[in-house]
């Protein structure tokens, strides 16, 4: 064979193994037991990938602690109406942090504030944010079964973006419409799903509808069990979201021998049952009432508002931010609604905001003192 | 001398091409068209020589029916993705066309709701069949046995298995595969997993132990005639009347190795049996998934056939769902 031919034959050899390697992971890839030894219940990591991942799970440092005391922040500042019991100290060092987490630097207060008049409501970013505070107060205070005491603040999905990175839209699918080509939903490579062509959009059906996840017989033999391996492979799509979500394999909340068997799965699947309540229960309590008020431009090819899924918090992390609480630094103002400081005269009531009793941590007693005593700042 | 150790055929005899031996009934080479040539680098792989072509009726009608298969799926995913060529390459493993929705049952939907998708499994399974009937025919008029007619006749049973009689058995179109090249994969996974995990099918096992067992056999067989084939082992339909030195050593090493060994003729039996059992046993497994067992895993259980492992956790997870109060 001439050296020519010899060059070209190793040249297209190298090609054809770059070509049947290319959807391939360099190792080298360790394994970590999440389950009796020997049935092939580990969790796979990367360490590359784990340690690229790391440096976008670096938790900010927190505002420096609020002075005690002082009068509320209702009653300095007009139109407050989700955060008006806090201490003034504590409600600006708040608002601090928001604007580090959320805002655009080059903007700053002023992507949510119109001008000088802070209290005017005339940016949909500021109507957006109030919603998004009396989230994440909703989250910490009642989704414990799957934000537990760690909790959430708005850096946990927004990571210092004005618009999450992981957010979803309903899929446009028009191929139904036409006299061929019908994609039933599926078969298109998405991200969302690891790049399966199972249905791209799991997330319409079972994180803002409540369409039955579950599809496996309860007996060995047919009992009438009439799901089809159609369904089965929407939650199939639900499911390797939910990994690729969280960076994890299949094992990380199932026995995959019997992926419907509760009594085998490791304790963090009861977890992230909630974790599909809880994204189902915001996206149409919190998210889809915002529909309005968003611009066009921040809608899908719908019109529809952003939603959020698994990934919108953990951005591929098995814990967001790694299980780090940064709400901890910031109890008073984000695990509970906070009680309102009693209305002074001019003070408008916030409206269809039902202040429940506060849990004993954010208990506000009034101006002289409101909050966040012996909290840590 | 030839060396038979490498992939490729390092050595090509080369010979005026000839149309083959008369057929056996009227002495006659009828039904051979074409003027046979020599392409060297075919030679690489099988034999260097290039027809004579039969095709007839039967392979007339399979390539049509085929080629109509394959425009109406092909063209279904150039639909779905807005008729863009580039798309098309792009995301074709990803693309497919679908059976009906469930709703559907066993009627004719829509085209575009799985009316397509019947229509190409119709002219796919006709071409196939015709395909099947020219192996057969073709095999006769040889004077051949129709072996290869039924190794392909396997395969067919679990593709018609798949397409046409569990869903004939399920009452719903919607339960078969759909045609694309991913699409497939990911279904057989929903499939699995929709029937309590088919690992716990009995005649999945056998499949599987076919399948590899196929493989395993296919490499013993083949290494061992490469490793004789500096003593004639290649020539193995004499050898099966006429032992010689190559097919001596082949059984003695195997007798040394593992205390038996295969002839030069039951090896093939071995190898066609594996072969077509795996087809054969993975259709019937298939078959009784949701018509006769809906849970494989539960099944498996029922028949002492699982593993019970320790309890690793501090205690068994509890389904929320079941919790009184919970939401659905």
């Amino acid at each position: 064979m001439s050296t020519t031919a010899r060059k070209l034959n190793v040249a297209a050899a190298l090609a054809l193994a770059a070509l049947v390697t290319a959807g391939c992971e360099r190792p080298p890839v360790d394994e970590v037991q999440h389950g009796y030894r020997g049935t092939g219940m580990v969790q796979m990591y990367n360490p590359r990938v784990v340690a690229e991942q790391a440096t976008h799970n670096v938790v900010p440092a927190a505002q420096p602690a609020a002075a005690e005391g002082g009068p509320s922040a209702g009653t300095v500042y007009q139109n407050v109406k989700v955060l008006g019991g806090l201490s003034v100290g504590e409600f600006s060092r708040t608002m601090l942090a928001i604007t580090a987490w959320v805002a655009p630097k080059e903007q700053g207060c002023a992507y949510c504030h119109e001008g000088a008049n802070f209290a005017d409501d005339s940016k949909y970013t500021k109507v957006v944010a109030r919603k998004m505070l009396q989230m994440t107060q909703k989250i910490n205070a009642d989704w414990k079964p799957h934000v537990q005491a760690t909790g959430v603040t708005c850096y946990t999905c927004h990571r210092g973006k004005p618009v999450p990175e992981y957010v979803w839209f309903k899929d446009v699918d028009n191929t139904a419409a036409g006299g061929l080509g019908n994609r039933a939903g599926q078969n298109r490579s998405t991200a969302a799903i690891n790049g399966a062509s199972l249905p791209s959009d799991p997330f319409t059906p079972f994180l803002l509808g409540a369409e039955p996840i579950r599809f496996t017989g309860a007996t060995a033999l047919p009992t009438g069990n009439r799901k089809s391996i159609k369904q089965a492979e929407w939650t199939f799509a639900l499911m390797t979201h939910m990994s690729q979500g969280l960076g994890v394999n299949c094992t990380y909340c199932h026995n995959s021998r019997a992926f419907n068997d509760w009594s085998q799965s490791p304790p963090q699947r009861a977890v992230a049952w909630h974790g599909i309540r809880m994204a189902r229960a915001l996206n149409n309590e919190f998210m889809v009432p915002l529909t309005e008020v968003f611009p066009a431009d921040r809608k899908g090819p719908l019109g529809d508002v952003a939603k959020l899924n698994c990934a919108t918090c953990h951005q591929g992390a098995y814990k967001p931010l790694y299980g780090a609480s940064m709400l901890k630094d910031y109890v008073t103002a984000l695990a509970a609604p906070v009680a309102a400081a009693p209305p002074p005269a001019e003070a408008v009531p916030a409206e269809g905001e039902a202040a429940p009793p506060a849990a004993a941590e954010t208990s506000s007693t009034g101006d002289a003192s409101p909050n966040g005593a012996g909290q840590p700042g | 001398m030839a060396e038979y150790q490498n992939i490729f055929t390092r050595v090509q005899v080369t010979a005026p091409p000839y149309p083959g031996v008369p057929l056996p009934n009227d002495g006659s080479i009828g039904g051979r068209d074409g003027k046979p040539f020599l392409q060297h680098l075919i030679g690489k792989f099988g034999d260097a020589q290039i027809g004579p072509i039969y095709l007839g009726w039967t392979g007339l009608t399979s390539l049509l029916f085929g080629f109509i298969a394959f425009e109406i799926i092909g063209l279904n995913m150039l639909a779905s993705v807005g008729w863009n060529w580039i798309e098309f390459v792009r995301q074709l493993p990803w693309l497919a066309l679908e059976p009906p929705p469930p709703s559907y049952g066993l009627s004719f939907p829509p085209l575009n709701q799985g009316g397509w998708w019947l229509i190409a499994g119709f002219f796919l399974t006709a071409s196939v069949l015709l395909w099947w009937l020219r192996t057969y025919q073709r095999a006769k008029a040889h004077g051949m046995g129709p072996h290869i007619a039924w190794a392909f006749g396997a395969a067919i049973w679990l593709y018609l298995v798949l397409g046409f009689f569990r869903p004939i058995l399920m009452g719903s179109w919607g339960e078969a595969v759909p045609f694309g090249i991913f699409p497939h994969l990911d279904w057989t996974a929903a499939f699995s997993i929709r029937y309590g995990n088919l690992f716990y099918n009995p005649f999945h096992m056998l499949s599987i132990a076919f399948l590899y067992g196929a493989t395993l056999l296919f490499a013993m067989h083949a290494a061992t005639i490469l490793a004789v084939s500096r003593y004639g082992g290649e020539r193995e339909l004499e050898q099966i009347v006429d032992r010689g030195t190559a097919s001596e050593r082949a059984a003695l090493f195997w007798r040394w190795t593992m205390g038996f060994n295969a002839t030069m003729e039951s090896v093939h039996r071995w190898a066609w049996w594996f072969a077509i059992l795996c087809p054969i046993t993975g259709g019937i497994g298939i078959l009784l998934t949701g018509t006769v067992v809906d849970n494989w895993y539960l099944w498996g259980i029922k028949h002492h056939i699982v593993a019970a492992y320790p309890q690793v956790w501090a205690a068994p997870t509890v389904d929320p769902a079941s919790l009184p109060g919970a939401a659905p």
